[in-house]
């Protein structure tokens, strides 16, 4: 009964989702502003719906519904709870509702915080996500529901993918999925902008907000993704260039240079067209993401599995979305005004080399990862384009803008002298030249690119430091913008010193251990000190148990497994890991040898600064949140609540 | 007004290549050895006497098959291949590929000979079962031929010419499909005296 | 007679307790770093999102097996990876050659860097004349005048 409740729930969400797309438009186009003004409620009442249907689905999974084919394949009466819940995203039907989810949330949510907006720009935007929803409500019902039944129903579930039972999948997907789906809402505000052909400062800043919170949660969700790769995969890797991973790094990246596109826009008036295209863009890729991962074209460790008939269904509905997005754009962009005008060095000249920079690195990983498909394509036989390709690429690029970040904040806007900017760095530059000298031999060992990652990542740090200590020596309130933005910059820089500093000087050592052994990675010792049987709730592993030793004491016991889980008898290897400020010691073992003594194979990695990885991601979110939550965003004064009436009386758009 | 077209036309292009994508296999490999002779070995055979290898094969077009008793895949193309043995007169000679798996714990202690003879035991046993289409058979028990003829799954199945030559190779289980449209005619084609 | 038994048994305990230091699981280490360092820029052709070095599956490590051999007969980097690429292809190449067919992808990214730069170049010397008038002194003033009625 749940089941059918949950899928006639969804129908009913298409159906307003279609009212939806088309009244409130149609009301901007006639003026009808009782048209427009079903918008709002539109989405909130498509939002219970989809919400109420993603309840009953995974109310199907906590109670064990196996006629459910879906919840069949994905769950299992011993799976423990918390997981029981994720699984409801562990699939591809029930990852689409997720997604679903996460679309109507953000639609309700810019219905609901969109007061101080005119009504007709309101109805625009809604509207398009509307579309949007339409598209993706239908390709949930026709090829991938989660509701499909299954009979005879089966004692028991095929169980989540054991890779998959962490928690890292509880937050994970979702994260990721409101970042990737919170673009849609800067994309909605520019087809709005370009139908009504009103693209100016305050669409900028109405955009702006919620271009940063969706770069936050796609951040934070691409962030979670590496970090759990980390440890689940057991060999301590953490970014594989894998075209999924690919296909969430490209809408980060055009995001970036979204959100830095605004502030000109918002600023000056200036890069409107130039802004309009990066925001169809970084919706465009999260769609191409989602045609990637489902459609089979591609091979990678995370795709869900393939059916031709949903890479037809999503092709077609990712060519006519960006189809008709870029048409508008062609039609529209031309007659856009130009804004106030910019130096050759300037901060707006910085903040377009920022968007060159990126929208390249974008280029070259969307090329990098679509090569072996067009090669294939074209009958040119099959190659791979893998993580060697990638770091020769993409590196060089961050190089120049990681260079530049640093004067394009120091930049005064239209008119700035690139002297007088260095001078003012004078002493940041001198300072991470020195450290970049120094740190290495500190370290332990030298190379070029340690020195240039060091170099990078020590500039942006002391830039935005300075920046921040010479701004509180001067009086006035410090908005949320300003700290948003030299924390996300710090975030990064403590990001690319992690980087720098893990593949520096990062230590692997493979080997066979009996009982007693010990491993040396100066200054700690790992000992082998015992290997046991355990039972987990759905799994049995063989636990061993590793000492950790640093100045001949026991600082720590590590205890990796490996995993067999019933329902597969797929092993799994649980790595073990303690991880400090500054380092992360990490353990994970192997198949027994053969041989007269019990031993085993282990891999005891020591890894410098991957801590700092995920420190700089957090920094960075936080970063983006305080910027988003700048006070000036969520002024409603006076003069626009007036505006709004008029317009509203007069039917305006 | 050109340049703003720019995003639209290059997007159109991107549609079209992940379209034709979506027809092809990315799994797939095909392999570079097609057109190339035949990788020369000399491997013991099922039944024990002497030693094959593919130069015995010269003058004849002959099928060259991989397969393994634990290969599930193979036990779906094994009847095709039985029927295939008694309706047509072309050879197939099978590889019988790393029998005793590396990670099979029960068998990692046995000797090389004793390997040999487990191999040569399941082989026959399950041919006596269900159906021997192999003119013979022969035992790859490190893979060693197999990397040599770039085998990366089981089955594969290869066609020679007479001259040695490697015509085609068919990655995953023969259907009756890739029998009728591709493999047979291909055989006739090279049968033909020149 | 006593004492020595003890002092005997003691040693030997002491013996049996210590553990020895770990041997690497590979055999030789120097050619296992170099079949490191092959390995991570190939593709596992069973489970094809690994490389040769990571992936587990069986013929990988046959592979690996017959890298580490090719290595031990002082093959070079190149030969080596010509032997796999004869028998598999340039799939399992993961840093793809370079060959006029891939010339788009080693060359393009710096190419649409050159052309983006220059296209920016153009741009800024374009907006450089401005397209709103600076005001003089006296116009500033009129301006504020009118603003504030």
């Amino acid at each position: 009964m749940i089941p059918e409740l949950g899928q006639f729930a969804l129908v009913l969400s298409a159906v307003i989702a279609l009212l939806l797309g088309t009244v409130p438009l149609m009301g901007t186009l006639r003026h009808q502003v009782v048209w427009q003004s079903l918008a709002r409620p539109a989405a909130l009442l498509q939002f219970v719906l989809v919400a109420f249907a993603f309840a009953c689905l995974a109310s199907s999974f906590l109670s064990n519904d196996f006629s459910v084919k879906y919840v069949a394949e994905h769950s299992n009466t011993l799976l423990p709870k918390p997981y029981q819940f994720a699984a409801v995203w562990g699939g591809h039907e029930g990852s689409l509702l997720l997604w679903m989810l996460m679309l109507s949330g953000w639609t309700a949510a810019v219905a609901i915080f969109s007061a101080s907006l005119p009504l007709a720009m309101v109805a625009r935007v809604l509207s398009v996500l509307g579309l949007v929803s339409v598209g993706f409500l239908m390709f949930i019902l026709t090829t991938s529901n989660p509701f499909d039944r299954l009979f005879p129903m089966p004692a028991d579930g095929r169980d989540l993918n054991p890779l998959l039972q962490d928690p890292g999948l509880v937050i994970h997907p979702p994260m990721l999925y409101m970042g990737y789906v919170g673009m849609s809402v800067a994309f909605a505000f520019a087809i709005a902008a370009l139908l009504s052909g009103r693209l100016d400062a305050a669409w900028a800043r109405w955009s702006r907000p919620w271009t940063v919170i969706a770069w936050a949660f796609l951040t934070f969700g691409i962030g979670l993704g590496s970090w759990w790769a980390y440890y689940e995969l057991g060999w301590g890797g953490w970014w594989f260039w894998d075209p999924v991973e690919n296909a969430s790094l490209m809408p980060w990246l055009v995001g970036t240079a979204l959100i830095h596109s605004l502030m000109v826009t918002e600023k000056r008036g200036s890069f409107k067209a130039w802004t309009v295209l990066l925001a169809i863009a970084a919706f465009s890729l999260s769609l191409l993401g989602t045609f990637l991962v489902r459609s089979g074209v591609l091979t990678s460790v995370h795709a869900f599995a393939a059916d031709p008939s949903r890479g037809i269904f999503i092709l077609v509905f990712l060519a006519v979305v960006v189809g008709a997005s870029l048409t508008l754009f062609a039609w529209r962009a031309p007659a856009v005004t130009l804004g106030g005008s910019m130096g050759l060095v300037s901060r707006e000249s910085f903040l377009l080399l920022n968007s060159v920079l990126l929208v390249v690195a974008t280029g070259a990983v969307l090329l990098g990862t679509l090569y072996p498909l067009i090669i294939d394509a074209l009958n040119l036989g099959k190659l791979s384009v893998g993580p060697p390709y990638f770091n020769l690429v993409f590196a060089p690029l961050m190089v120049p803008l990681l260079f530049v970040l640093v004067p394009g904040t120091v930049a005064h806007w239209r008119e700035a002298r690139m002297s007088e900017v260095f001078w003012r760095l004078r002493f940041v530059g001198a300072g991470a030249v020195l450290l970049a000298l120094v740190l290495p031999f500190a370290l332990g060992s030298w190379s070029a690119g340690t020195m240039l990652g060091i170099f990078l990542g020590m500039w942006v740090a002391l830039g935005s430091l300075q920046h921040v200590v010479e701004r509180l020596r001067k009086p006035g309130r410090i908005g949320g913008s300003f700290w948003g933005m030299h924390m996300a910059h710090f975030g990064m820089s403590v990001l690319v010193l992690g980087i720098t500093g893990v593949k520096s000087y990062e230590v692997e050592r493979d080997v066979r251990m009996a009982l007693g052994d010990t491993v040396t990675i100066a200054p700690y010792t790992f000992r082998l000190a015992g290997v046991e049987d355990v039972m987990g709730p759905n799994y049995k592993a063989l636990q061993a148990k590793v000492e950790v030793l640093k100045n001949d004491q026991v600082i720590e016991v590590l205890r990796p497994q490996k995993r067999r889980y019933f329902s597969t008898a797929m092993p799994m290897t649980e790595a073990a890991i303690d991880s400090g400020l500054l380092r992360d010691l990490y353990v994970s073992l192997g198949d027994p040898v053969a041989g007269d003594t019990p031993s085993w194979s282990m891999r005891v990695y020591y890894k410098p600064f991957v801590p700092w990885l995920w420190a700089g991601v957090l920094i960075m979110v936080f970063g983006g949140v305080l910027a988003a939550l700048d006070r000036r965003y969520r002024r409603n004064t006076n003069q626009q609540s007036v505006r709004t009436a008029g317009e509203a009386l007069s039917g305006a758009a | 007004m050109k340049k703003f077209l720019l995003p639209l036309v290059l997007f159109a292009a991107l549609v079209v290549f992940l379209g034709v994508g979506l027809m092809r296999d990315p799994h797939e490999i095909p392999s570079p050895l097609v057109g190339k002779p035949a990788p020369d070995f000399s491997l013991p055979t099922l039944s024990g006497d002497k030693p094959f290898s593919p130069a015995d094969m010269l003058g004849q077009v002959w099928v060259f098959n991989v397969w393994a008793t634990w290969c599930v895949a193979c036990r779906e193309e094994h009847p095709l291949l039985v029927q295939f043995s008694k309706n047509h007169k072309v050879p197939i000679v099978g590889l019988s590929y790393k029998e005793i798996q590396a990670g099979d714990q029960a068998t990692g202690a046995l000797s090389e000979e004793a390997k040999l003879l487990l191999a040569r035991q399941r082989s026959q046993k399950f041919l006596q079962k269900a159906g021997d289409p192999y003119k013979l058979s022969v035992l790859d028990l490190d893979g060693r031929v197999g990397i040599d003829y770039g085998v990366y799954g089981v089955p594969e199945t290869y066609i020679i010419d007479k001259q040695g030559i490697i015509r085609y190779k068919r990655v995953g289980p023969v259907t009756p499909e890739v029998l009728i449209d591709t493999i047979l005619p291909l055989i006739q084609q090279l049968d033909t005296p020149v | 007679m006593k004492q020595f038994l003890v002092v005997w048994c003691l040693g030997a305990i002491a013996c049996l307790a210590h553990g020895g230091e770990a041997q690497p699981m590979a055999q030789d280490p120097q050619v296992e770093a170099r079949l490191v360092v092959i390995a991570e820029e190939l593709r596992c052709l069973v489970c094809q999102n690994e490389s040769l070095a990571s992936s587990h599956a069986e013929l990988a490590e046959d592979l690996r097996r017959e890298v580490r051999k090719l290595i031990r007969d002082n093959k070079t980097d190149a030969e080596i990876k010509t032997y796999l690429v004869d028998r598999y292809g340039d799939f399992v190449l993961y840093k793809p050659p370079l060959k006029p067919l891939t010339w788009p992808l080693w060359f393009g990214p710096f190419l649409l860097l050159g052309l983006a730069v220059y296209g920016l170049w153009r741009y800024l010397r374009l907006r450089k004349q401005g397209t709103s008038p600076r005001l003089d002194a006296q116009e500033r003033a009129q301006a504020e005048q009118l603003l504030k009625d």
